[in-house]
């Protein structure tokens, strides 16, 4: 099993772990449709709040190495994602402290 | 016409005859009316603004260029928006640019004269006419924009738009902005900064540079509010849509052309 990364301390996910492990595909391509051509922000799921918490400590990033949080768990099961490709891997700069 | 002024104009008028007085009262009133309109519908364009609510329909958001306020040579706007959406400054021609300037000429009386073009944001865009996947899209509140999940990168709006406003992305992007995703294989163009738009923030990057740099060229705005800056600027000048024979109905208009 992969060796999942432990949220920024102090952070509550918007659904339990099961229901994220599930759901964060679906939750985040309605949000993604409902923001890039509704223009509604502050959605509940986001690609950004995800990355505001479970980016790693050690790398600043959810994609930059083996360990950090969504490479770890997808190069377990072989889904090869390409958010990143377009979509920054770590919370921008002023972020890091508070939930966007 | 303020309550104090109309009551100053009825009391000069108190000689007049009594159906003078009359009419006067009944277009007085009928002032009233209008402006009591005026100002309701004033007050429903700025309520529906708010970021969560997302895109309004009723907002159309441009730019007004004055070129006769844009200095030759000097290209804040374009660094601004590199810098704002994480372009890197171009370095061949194929690399994306959203935002460029440029200098025009009339050959006969040789006036020149310096303006910057990105995206005109049309009412009838031809990029959306053409996607063949639905990437292209108008925004509700009129800009039109890309939406790079569904872009597969066959660049038909590319050669569609007149204004050669879109690029094309070739090489891999690392460090994008996270307001700002862009990556390769996309084509994309001038957002008119909508990730501030969105954030209630009403004002793009290059006009905001052009207002620092003391030009005060670009003014962004709802040309759909009357009282907005950009309509007023706009209804007291002659202004110019660029190829305006295509019929576009476009969001930036020029000035001085």
């Amino acid at each position: 099993m992969p060796t999942i990364e432990a949220a920024r301390a102090g952070t509550q996910c918007i659904a339990d772990p099961a229901t994220m492990r599930r759901e964060h595909p679906a939750m985040l391509e309605h949000q993604r449709d409902e923001t890039v051509r509704g223009g509604i922000r502050g959605n509940k799921a986001s690609l950004k709040a995800c990355i505001a918490c479970h980016a790693s400590p050690a790398t600043g990033s959810v994609a930059k190495s083996e360990s950090n949080f969504c490479v770890s768990c997808h190069s377990y099961a072989a889904v090869r994602i390409d958010c990143f490709g377009c979509h920054a891997t770590r919370p921008p700069a002023t972020a890091m402290s508070k939930q966007p | 016409m303020s309550d104090a002024e109309r009551g100053a104009e009825r009391r000069d008028n108190q000689p007049d005859s009594a159906s003078r007085r009359g009419f006067l009262g009944v277009a007085a009133v009928a002032m009233g009316g209008t402006l009591l309109a005026g100002g309701v519908r004033l007050i429903e364009v700025q309520a529906a603004t708010p970021a969560a609510a997302g895109a309004n329909p009723k907002v159309r958001w441009g730019l007004l260029i004055d070129t006769d306020k844009c200095a030759s040579g000097c290209t804040d706007c374009v660094t601004a928006c590199n810098t704002e959406n994480g372009l890197a400054t171009p370095q061949r021609a194929t690399d994306a640019q959203w935002i460029r300037k440029i200098e025009i000429k009339e050959i006969k009386t040789e006036r020149s004269a310096s303006l910057p073009v990105m995206c005109q944001h049309c009412a009838e865009p031809p990029c959306v006419d053409v996607c063949p996947t639905g990437a292209s899209f108008k925004r509700a509140d009129g800009i039109v924009l890309v939406d790079r999940h569904t872009c597969i990168g066959c660049r038909y709006c590319v050669m569609a738009c007149p204004y050669q406003a879109r690029s094309f992305v070739h090489e891999p992007l690392t460090e994008q902005k996270p307001e700002v995703p862009r990556g390769k294989g996309c084509v994309e163009s001038c957002t008119l900064c909508v990730h501030r738009i969105d954030q209630g923030q009403q004002n793009t990057a290059c006009a905001e540079a052009c207002t620092k740099a003391g030009h005060n060229a670009i003014s962004f705005g709802n040309l759909n509010d009357p009282n907005s800056e950009i309509s007023r600027r706009a209804r007291a000048a002659a202004t110019t849509q660029l190829r305006a024979d295509l019929r576009l109905d476009l969001g930036v208009r020029y000035q001085g052309l």
